[in-house]
């Protein structure tokens, strides 16, 4: 018998269907991926099966958890069955976890209500199970606040509290998208290793996470379920059109279609880039520390890193939005100075940025006709209301969008059009350098290879040189010509794309890379490349900044910084490249 | 724009439009005026005879045109005062927050001072020393409510400054002016609108409170304060002239009440979806 058995979950909102006639089974032990583009339903199902769904939400069909019927149990049977037997771990543990409770005692909580232990004894467990978590220093994170640990940390009080009462199933929603690609791979690790013998179901958009960790794997597409079977046949012959689709756009960091390299002039360079923040009690946050960058014109150049490695600040200053402390932007051989608006109208027209937040970008109150013409409206003044027009209809052509879209409201768009609205925004006055800022992170596999082959088209044939900011490493293999990698705010390694991937010379780049999933069951298991955390901006580490996570670090690195190197075409910032 | 497709801003738009409507031209289908005195007719309960409909006061004055005119007082008083803090407010409040920094402070720490000032006190104060007329209390009331106004219209703008799309405009080398006008002031639209269907009801409340203490519109004026003021006097006997006005005042501030939460479920739907 199955563990939970689902059948014919329907879900509907007023007259909206998200799930449709949805049927599946979790044997007992078994790991099971539940995959899909946002909107598919995939996280509706999941509360469904808690009985969480909220308020107007219309379930029916059936759902078997070890046999009994959960529409037939009691709130007081349902409440039972929560955490005892079926484990929860939500994608952001910000947002799931009591910010007013002490760590130790919300996991407390769950072993004294359920009866499993009392007392003393329920303090042994939780310190027992936060150190199975791998949390350093378990008396202190006992008594610690939500807010005192880092993402990492979160996810792992998350894991101990959806298993610390040795469920039989546990449900994992999109459990490592916040969190950055080297905690990621230590979290999905660490959930292997912790597992058991509870059954999983794992809910995500990251294939590469369901080929390395899930036996079987179901997708969904609009609420209903178009494909199942084990993961390795359904990676090899895809039975449906749609899984096909999303295969196909899943980006692989060992693909070897990338661009061609480029040999354009110099546009925009940057030397030694310094920007800090004040800080609370007077400290400063170096953001980046002397960084320098160049840029061709028709090239792309990605900047990666982790979160808080100061790409964004970077491009925020060589765009004249964040002030730098010292070094200098040069574009087309003259210097940038100052804040944006004293920079004139030729950086307005000539460097334009996408930000990761397409809704966020476009003001609300604006319609696409004006939020695309607004920058004509500022620079083409000499335009009657009418050429605009054609000149909006035309940009918005070159991103896939008709004229339908003209009077519409940003939030009558989905992600990927208000994307689309944004980068025709960017394009309509032809600029010459565009800075993409995670422009892809918040779009659904599909939508994501669309806008990147309409960037990729763009550069084609108007010779635009794009600044590519991402901490998707497989999007960065498969769109850029050079990668630069930061890390904490410092340079770490710049290098073309394919001598990047294939002979990475700081062991921080070749961490990152290894820590990406890769989108094919039959690849060795890997282990995660790095422990730890990135550390507090306020307090570096002395000497190289990655020393302390770092596999090759010796004494010279915990004494001086190194300094940028060439090595065949590299530059690279490490004592022990070679 | 689904503004009468929210049932609340329906209905109780449609209340208050309606009550300004009678207000407006009822004294003047009616035979009777505000002013004249009937001895013969000393505290009449409400009837159809003579177009008596509320009955009349202890000096046997019509109570309906009465009510009607002291509706329209009230009502002009709380529009007016609320337009004045809205003036006041927006400006004050906008440039705070889109200047910023040291002038931010300095004119933040203003308010607070101004807050700490017990306000209906003052009120009263500007009363007694000046003569009394409608003029001043619009000022008062409005010298009252700017502060709040003020206060949200600042917190709206500061975090509107750093969104994204300000940012956006600023690179796309948009003027400040522009930035302020097309991007910011758009945005502040939905929350002054809630706000200022809300600081009306307060406008009246206070209205009818100075002129409960007699200290609000003079005589043979009316408002609404007044006549619950006098209706209490009489409450005993001629509960009519306490629960007409009473209760037409208490249906006006609820229906603005209503109205301003319905305004506020519109907008925020347009943001949130």
């Amino acid at each position: 018998m199955s563990l939970l058995e689902l059948e014919k979950l329907s879900i509907r909102y007023g007259n909206t269907t998200v799930v449709d006639n949805l049927g599946f089974t979790v044997g007992e032990g078994e790991s099971v991926g539940l995959v899909g583009e946002s909107g598919s339903g995939k996280s509706q199902t999941a509360l469904a099966i808690l009985g969480l769904s909220p308020r107007g939400a219309r379930v029916s069909g059936n759902i078997r958890f070890a046999g009994s019927d959960l529409a037939e149990l009691s709130q007081r049977e349902l409440d039972k069955l929560r955490a005892r037997r079926i484990g929860i771990a939500f994608q952001d543990p910000s947002q799931a976890l009591n910010p007013y409770l002490r760590v130790g005692r919300q996991l407390r909580e769950i072993l004294v209500r359920h009866g499993i232990a009392k007392g003393k004894d329920a303090d042994r467990e939780v310190m027992a199970m936060l150190e199975r978590v791998g949390l350093p220093d378990t008396e202190r994170q006992f008594r610690a606040y939500p807010h005192q640990l880092s993402g990492g940390m979160r996810q792992r009080v998350m894991l101990a509290s959806a298993l610390i009462a040795q469920p039989e199933l546990l449900i994992a929603d999109e459990p490592t998208t916040a969190l950055d690609v080297t905690v990621q791979a230590q979290i999905l690790d660490l959930l292997e290793e912790i597992r058991d013998n509870t059954a999983l179901l794992l809910i995500t958009h990251d294939l590469g996470i369901v080929a390395g960790h899930c036996e079987r794997m179901l997708v969904l597409e609009k609420g209903r379920l178009v494909d199942a079977g084990a993961t390795t046949a359904l990676f090899a012959s895809p039975g449906h059109a749609h899984t096909r689709a999303l295969l196909a756009a899943a980006p692989r960091i060992d693909t070897s279609d990338i661009p061609d390299a480029v040999h354009g002039k110099s546009i925009l360079g940057v030397e030694s880039a310094t920007i800090s923040y004040e800080e609370r009690g007077s400290r400063r946050l170096h953001a980046v520390s002397d960084v320098d960058l160049s840029l061709h014109v028709g090239e792309t150049l990605a900047i990666v890193g982790e979160s808080g490695s100061g790409k964004s600040s970077l491009v925020s200053a060589i765009l004249g939005l964040v002030p730098m402390e010292s070094g200098c932007v040069i574009y087309a051989g003259s210097e940038l100075n100052g804040p944006v608006e004293r920079r004139g109208k030729r950086q307005a027209r000539e460097l334009q940025l996408v930000f990761q937040d397409p809704i966020g970008a476009l003001n609300p109150q604006m319609r696409v006709r004006s939020l695309v013409g607004e920058p004509l409206v500022v620079h083409e003044t000499q335009l009657s209301s009418r050429q605009r027009l054609g000149r909006v209809t035309e940009a918005l052509e070159q991103v896939g969008l008709d004229a339908g879209y003209l009077e519409r409201f940003p939030h009558e768009l989905s992600g990927g059009q208000a994307q689309r609205v944004a980068i025709a925004r960017a394009l309509i006055l032809r600029p010459n350098v565009l800075v993409c800022d995670e422009a892809v992170a918040a779009l659904d596999g599909s939508v994501r290879q669309q806008v990147l082959s309409l960037l990729r088209q763009v550069q084609d044939e108007t010779g635009l040189a794009i600044i590519f900011i991402s901490h998707d490493l497989a999007v960065v293999r498969s769109i850029s010509h050079r990668v630069l990698v930061m890390y904490m705010g410092r340079f770490v390694e710049v290098a073309e794309n394919d001598a990047l991937f294939r002979h990475p010379r700081h062991p921080y780049t070749r961490a990152l890379i290894e820590a990406v999933p890769v989108p094919d069951p039959l690849a060795p298991p890997r282990k995660a490349p790095l422990q730890g955390e990135v550390p507090s901006l306020l307090k570096p580490p002395p000497g190289c900044v990655f020393h302390p996570r770092c596999p090759l670090a010796s004494d010279v690195c915990r004494q001086s910084c190194p300094d940028a190197r060439d090595i065949d075409g590299t530059r690279v910032a490490c004592h022990h490249a070679n | 724009m689904s503004l009468l497709g929210n049932p609340t801003v329906r209905v109780s738009g449609g209340i208050v439009l309606f009550i300004a409507l009678v207000a407006l031209l009822g004294p003047f289908l009616s035979p009777n005026d505000y002013l004249s005195t009937n001895f013969d007719e000393l505290l009449s309960p409400p009837s159809f005879d003579g177009a008596r409909f509320f009955g009349t006061d202890d000096l046997g004055r019509d109570l309906f045109v009465r009510t009607m005119l002291g509706i329209r007082v009230t009502l002009v008083v709380a529009i007016v005062a609320s337009l004045v803090s809205l003036v006041i407010g927006v400006a004050y409040g906008a440039i705070a927050g889109f200047v910023g920094g040291r002038v931010d402070a300095a004119m933040m720490r203003v308010v607070d001072t101004l807050y700490a000032l017990p306000f209906i006190f003052f009120v009263i104060l500007l009363m007694v020393v000046f003569e009394r007329n409608l003029l001043l209390i619009f000022v008062a009331i409005g010298a009252v409510n700017w502060l709040d106004m003020a206060r949200i219209v600042r917190g709206q703008t500061l975090s509107l400054r750093e969104r994204e799309f300000v940012a956006a405009a600023r690179l796309m080398g948009v003027s400040p002016a522009r930035i302020v006008f097309r991007h910011i002031a758009p945005n502040l639209i939905g929350i002054v609108v809630v706000y200022v269907t809300l600081t009306i009801p307060q406008a009246i409340l206070v209205e009818s409170f100075l002129s409960f203490l007699g200290l609000g519109v003079q005589e043979p004026q009316t408002s609404l304060g007044a006549l619950v003021d006098a209706g209490v006097n009489q409450m005993e006997g001629a509960s009519w002239t306490l629960l007409i006005p009473g209760g037409l005042l208490a249906l006006i501030l609820m229906c603005f009440n209503f109205l301003g939460d319905g305004l506020r479920d519109v907008f925020d739907a347009r943001h949130v979806s």
